[in-house]
Order: structure tokens, then C-alpha cells, then sequence
């Protein structure tokens, strides 16, 4: 069947499942967004107000939903604003394809308006990036870059299109094949022959020695890193968490991995990790981390991390192996294949002493009796108003923390943060994206003054879409982490970190059309959030924080992962 | 320590760039890289030459093998492969000293490319240990210009990656 080769780029992701996509028009992609317009019935164009508000977007939609996210943009200025997108999907695994179009064929390469080489600069931060010169091969590239997004350790892909690949008049041989099908077309196959698109299937004797490493522990510990959730595998750790009876601590990205009200939950590990966890990993004998990849923020200090244990990495990406830390025994594969070959070799264990002396450096959750508004105060408010699957998505810094601390995330996509590239402003476009993935659940923007003011414009998306998400802003009138460890590490030399500026945040909502809250006390937190979550609408709580609240405890940077700077 | 690093890539548009990246990336550098087409048309042979540590060159391994325009990658073992090298070198040569020169190339088996009143131009293909004594050889005459290509390689024996 002859089609346009614009009416293929529809098709295939129609053919992919897809619904719903972001992004922004602009010159060089408007014969893709005029195809779009046939096809408005079927795919749900979300418009931000900027690239990287879509970018967000797509991938709060594809952490929240599990599916691959979408974004369009045009060339120049439009794909280079997607770049901090592109990147904060990338440092997180998330699978997200952007579809960005270039100049026409003669003009490449010569400086033409609004050209630039995105398939060079996005090269370092995508799995892969297309540059699509022919349009015979549109069917076969997009194909390609859902598989390749989707599969394995997930992440972002690029491709870029000339635009005159989608001239009107270009017609293109297309056949639809769903998605479930189409890996047994030429392009998938060639690809699946030389990378295997599909998760490295566990070797049965790594399983086995892990098995028998778990055997002779007496001091066993997990940790639940980001794999679990990207995979799915939450259920599985479970399991094995409490046939191993051991302590688990998760990283930001393992977030929703584990229940953290759990028995055996200690806990964040690393800068900001509780004293539980941090202890259990120093004094260990046996340390298995499933899909985490041993950052800077977790193994600060990687020659003495878990010294007295043995380490065992489980992570579908080889790569990752022995890249942070070194290990004792590692295996390849998806967290929740994994885990289904290893949980039923294992008996039931036991492991009381051990795990008494760890849980009882569980400090529970923070609280606070005071009348002043504080960082608990507000989480408080939030955990016990808010529904149990509500879903949050949070900037980057002090309230990201606090938020991870404090809450108690149950299932995967629960928690959406930018913990690999620490973006901040990726918390409002993260959570557009998660309440249309989601349109029954509850999402709540934890976010700060600083972040907030990033990318708050996206604001009008919220009101334009009607998407009734809760921004808290923690507004303390500084960039609170920043001064942290300018309080601690830089002897109070407070160097542009304060924000004593506007906006009004309460004036800045309803300029947008939206309800804003002034919240400088716990009563007035209780009645704005109970509030703005009947209000069926976008609502903005501006809460009044001390500009001296501290995330507690902390490990600095390069330090013994139990040498706390402050408790 | 040198390493060998022979690539297989699919021939199109920025792979190259894409594999260079991760080098330049972990900021350490290439000694040599040389690209062709192979037996198959849509699939280039890279060898890269670095000169780094083993656990740098296994953690590049496997970083190269997700790159999905790569096809196959292997770290040869020293004394496994053949690796050899084209050197182009253009030297100082007059009707006196065009005679010594000439029996530095028979000695070496460099052949002359070109010959002009003032000069002469030499090709040698060989490993890079001969290749240095041979550009230490032509050094006393002046040499104007030299133009070498990287180590390409193939394992020894029947094995093909």
C-alpha cells in the first residue's frame, strides 16, 4: 500500500500503541503536524509551552504508565531544548522517543535557519539517534527505535527526519504491523541478530552460585535500585527480600520498588541514606544490589564500600559490572528474570539478630510537634490527605529528600524524579505527563522555590489540559541543598543561593488561571491541601519554610558511608 | 599498555562518531584508528590502538558492544593477531645520498613511490616497531613529510570475530 511518508510516522505509532504525544510545533516540522491534524482523533497531542516541559512530559507519561513516551519538536532551538529532557531520560533509563525534523536535503550542513546537527549533539544521551534521509525507511527506523528504546536497559532514542523526507507529495510502500509482531521485520531482525533485542536471558549456574553465597551469609543486605522499577520486578523482590529476611535499602531510582513501609525497609542508602541502611551496608556480609548502579551518591566512597561483604550485582546492562565497585559475583539479566529463577532455590531464612540490631537503627518516620510550618509538617499533611497510590513527582534538591524519605512509595512509577541527571524543573512536565498516563490516580508536584521557578510555565499546560495536579512548593527563599553545603562545607559564604526575589507564587497560579494557597502555618496547610485536592483544577501551594531546614542525616561526597557530617 | 580493539560496525553515517565518542568521553586517547569496508558492504572494520589499562579497555568492550551500530567488538591479544601498518614518508634526497636511501629500502623492503631531484618518497607496510626504525633510518637525510595509516589487524589462525 502507497501512503504518505508523514501518514507512516502516524501509523507507526499507532502501530506501537501509541495515544498520546508531546510536543511542540515549528517550521521544519509542519508537515508532520499537518498529518497530526488528520490524525487528532487517534493521537492526543499534548502542546507545552516549552520543549523541555514536553521532553518532561514524555517522560513522567512512559515512568508513570511503563509504556515508551513521545515527543515531537522542530529543528534548532526547538531540538536543543529538548536536550536536558533527553539527557534526564537517558542518566534514568526511561524509554522515550523524540521525533525532531531538520532542514531540507540541499540545505544540510549549511547553516540554514534554525539548522542544527541533533543527531551529533544528542549522540552522547540517546541509545541511538537516526538521522532520516530516505523515506523509504521510515517504517523500518521507527520500528527500530521503539525496539531499541523498550528493550534491555531502556532509554531514550532520536530521530531526526529532513523535511523534506515529509513533503506531502513523498509517498512510501507501508504495511501495518502491530508492534507485538513487528520484530520479525528485516531491520528488527538484522538488529535482533547482533544485540539480542531482547533482555540477556540469566545464566542458570550464576544463579545457582548466588544461591549458595546466600546460604553461608549471616549478614545478608538488599538493596533496590532503579532496575527493579524500570523492570517491573517489584513483586519478585519481595519475595526474595522476605525469604532472605534481610534489611533493604533503596536508592532514589529503586523509589516504589519496595514498599517502604515494609518491615524490612530501611530506607534511603547513600548522601542523604538513613542510618539503618548505611550501617548495614559497612557491617554486611553479603551485599546484593538488583538493577542499581552504584553511583557517587550511593557508593561515595567506592574502595571501602560494604568492606566486609561480598558483592553481588544483578543488572541487565554488562556494562554496569564492575564499572562503580568492584563485585565478588555478578548476573546479567532483567531484574524480574532474575529473580523468578532465583527466589524458589531458596529456603526460607532467617535472620533475627542481624536484622534486630539493623531495624533498630531505624530512627521511623520523622516528627514534629512543633507549631511552626516545617518540611514534616507539610509531607505530613500530604501523606495522611492525599490517596495511597497517589503518585509524586518531584524536582531536585532538599524537598526531593525529604520527599523520599518521608513517604512510603508502594509500586513502581510511583515516585517519578530526576535522580541519575538531577534536573531541576523536571518535576512539573514529569507530573503532566504521569496525570495523562494516569488520568484516575492523584499526581502532586513536590517541588522547591528554585526548581519551581524553572520551568513553571508549563503551568498553562496544567490549566489548558485541566489536569487537577498539586504543586507544593517548599519555598524557603533559597536553593536549599545548595546552601546546605554551603552551611556546612563553605563556612556560611551564602553565594547566590538566596532567593529573595519573586514571584508571588499564589499571584503567579492565578494569573495562569489556576488556585494558589499562601500555606505559612500547619492549619493553613491542612485546609489548603484538603482544599485543592476537591478543587477539580490545577492548584499552587506557596509553603513558607525556614531558610535553615536541613536534609538529615548526611554523608558528604567522597566520604565512609557511615561518617555523618550531620545525624 | 598498548591494546588492539578490533570493531565491527554497520557502514553508515556517524557510527564512527558514536564509537570515537565513548573514547573521548572517559577522556583518554586513541594512538591509532583506522576504518574500512569490509568483505560486506554495510560493515566496517575499526581497529583503535589504546594505550590504557585493562580494566579501562574491558569497561570501553562493553561499552562499545551496546552501541547498536556495532556489530562485534574484541580486545586481541598481543602476539594473537596479525597487525600491520602503511607509512607514506617523503625524505631529503639528492644524487648523494640518493644511493644510501636506497639500500635502507631493500633492507626494510620500502618501496619508492616517487623520486624527484631534491626528494624521494617511500611507502613501507609493516608493523609499527619496523616502521619506527625505518623513520629512524631516514631521520640523518631529513625527512619533509609523513603520513601513516593505524594498525589494521586480523586474529592469526582460522578465528574470525
Amino acid at each position: 500500500m502507497k501512503i504518505r511518508a508523514t501518514q507512516a510516522i502516524m501509523e507507526c505509532l499507532l502501530e506501537q500503541g501509541v495515544d498520546t504525544v508531546f510536543g511542540y510545533p515549528g517550521g521544519t516540522i509542519l508537515n508532520v503536524y499537518d498529518e497530526l491534524y488528520n490524525y487528532r482523533d487517534k493521537l492526543h497531542h499534548i502542546l507545552t509551552s516549552h520543549e523541555q516541559g514536553a521532553a518532561h512530559a514524555a517522560d513522567g507519561y512512559a515512568r508513570s504508565t511503563g509504556k515508551v513516551g513521545v515527543c515531537f519538536a522542530t529543528s534548532g532551538p526547538g531540538t536543543t531544548n529538548l536536550t536536558t529532557g533527553i539527557a534526564t531520560a537517558h542518566m534514568d533509563s526511561s524509554p522515550v522517543v523524540f521525533l525532531t525534523c531538520n532542514v531540507t536535503e540541499p540545505l544540510l550542513g549549511k547553516d540554514a535557519f534554525q539548522e542544527v546537527d541533533i543527531t551529533g549533539i544528542a549522540m552522547p544521551i540517546t541509545k541511538a539517534t537516526y538521522l532520516v534521509r530516505d523515506a523509504a525507511t521510515i517504517p523500518d527506523v521507527m520500528r527500530q527505535a521503539f525496539a531499541v528504546a523498550a528493550t534491555g536497559r531502556p532509554g531514550p532514542v532520536l530521530i531526526d527526519f529532513l523535511k523534506n523526507v515529509t513533503d506531502p507529495s513523498v509517498m512510501i510502500d507501508y504495511e501495518f504491523i502491530p508492534w507485538t509482531e513487528n520484530r520479525s521485520c528485516s531491520s528488527i531482525q538484522s538488529l535482533a541478530r547482533s544485540h539480542g533485542l531482547k533482555a540477556p536471558e540469566p545464566d542458570a549456574q550464576d544463579i545457582a552460585i548466588l544461591a549458595d553465597m546466600i546460604a553461608r551469609s549471616e549478614r545478608p543486605m538488599l538493596i533496590c535500585g532503579g532496575g527493579v522499577v524500570r523492570g517491573r520486578a517489584h513483586r519478585q523482590f519481595r519475595e526474595l527480600a522476605e525469604k532472605l529476611d534481610a534489611p533493604v535499602a533503596i536508592t532514589v531510582m529503586g523509589g516504589g520498588g519496595f514498599p517502604g513501609g515494609h518491615p524490612l525497609a530501611t530506607g534511603m542508602i547513600g548522601m542523604h541514606g538513613s542510618r539503618a541502611s548505611n550501617v548495614a551496608c559497612d557491617e554486611c556480609d553479603l551485599l546484593i544490589a538488583v538493577g542499581c548502579r552504584f553511583s557517587d551518591r550511593v557508593a561515595l566512597q567506592p574502595d571501602t564500600f560494604a568492606s566486609q561483604a561480598k558483592i553481588v550485582h544483578i543488572d541487565i546492562d554488562r556494562s554496569e559490572i564492575d564499572k562503580n565497585v568492584l563485585t565478588d559475583h555478578h548476573i546479567i539479566g532483567s531484574a524480574r528474570r532474575v529473580l523468578e529463577m532465583l527466589n524458589p532455590l531458596l529456603p526460607q531464612y532467617s535472620h533475627p539478630e542481624w536484622k534486630a540490631h539493623i531495624l533498630s537503627l531505624r530512627e521511623g518516620a520523622e516528627t514534629d510537634e512543633g507549631d511552626a510550618l516545617t518540611h514534616v509538617k507539610i509531607l505530613e499533611a500530604i501523606r495522611r490527605l492525599a490517596p495511597e497510590d497517589t503518585i509524586v513527582a518531584t524536582d531536585v534538591g532538599q524537598h526531593q529528600m525529604w520527599s523520599i524519605q518521608h513517604f512510603h512509595f508502594s509500586y513502581p512509577g510511583q515516585l517519578l524524579t530526576s535522580g541519575g541527571f538531577g534536573t531541576m524543573g523536571f518535576g512539573l512536565g514529569a507530573a503532566i505527563g504521569a496525570q495523562l498516563g494516569n488520568p484516575d490516580k492523584r499526581v502532586i508536584h513536590v517541588t522547591g522555590d528554585g526548581c519551581f521557578r524553572m520551568n513553571c510555565h508549563e503551568l498553562s499546560t496544567v490549566e489548558h489540559y485541566r489536569l487537577p495536579i498539586i504543586s507544593v512548593v517548599f519555598n524557603n527563599g533559597t536553593l536549599g541543598m545548595v546552601r546546605q553545603w554551603q552551611s556546612l562545607i563553605y563556612h556560611n559564604r551564602y553565594s547566590a543561593t538566596t532567593l529573595d526575589r519573586g514571584p508571588d507564587f499564589v499571584k503567579l497560579a492565578e494569573a495562569y488561571g489556576l488556585r494558589g494557597y499562601r500555606v505559612t502555618t500547619p492549619e493553613e496547610m491542612e485546609s489548603a491541601f484538603r482544599d485543592a485536592l476537591s478543587a477539580g483544577c490545577g492548584c499552587v501551594l506557596d509553603c513558607r519554610l525556614d531558610i535553615d531546614e536541613m536534609v538529615r542525616p548526611m554523608v558528604p561526597g567522597g566520604a565512609h558511608i557511615t561518617d555523618f557530617l550531620i545525624k | 599498555m598498548k591494546q588492539t580493539i578490533s570493531v565491527l560496525v554497520e557502514n553508515r553515517a556517524g557510527a564512527l562518531n558514536r564509537i570515537t565518542g565513548l573514547f573521548s568521553r572517559r577522556a583518554f586517547n586513541i594512538e591509532s584508528l583506522a576504518v574500512g569496508v569490509t568483505d560486506d558492504p554495510t560493515v566496517s572494520r575499526i581497529t583503535i590502538i589504546v594505550d590504557s589499562g585493562n580494566s579501562v579497555v574491558e569497561q570501553v568492550e562493553k561499552q562499545l558492544n551496546k552501541l547498536i551500530e556495532v556489530i562485534k567488538v574484541r580486545t586481541l591479544e598481543e602476539g594473537s593477531y596479525i597487525g600491520r601498518e602503511l607509512m607514506i614518508v617523503k625524505v631529503n634526497a639528492n644524487s648523494k645520498t640518493r644511493q644510501d636511501i636506497m639500500t635502507i629500502c631493500e633492507i626494510l623492503g620500502a618501496r619508492v613511490d616517487d623520486i624527484s631531484p631534491t626528494s624521494m618518497t617511500l611507502e613501507l607496510s609493516d608493523t609499527p616497531e619496523r616502521l619506527e626504525t625505518f623513520q629512524a633510518m631516514l631521520r640523518p637525510f631529513s625527512i619533509l613529510e609523513v603520513a601513516r595509516t593505524g594498525i589494521i589487524a586480523v586474529q592469526k589462525g582460522g578465528g574470525k570475530i
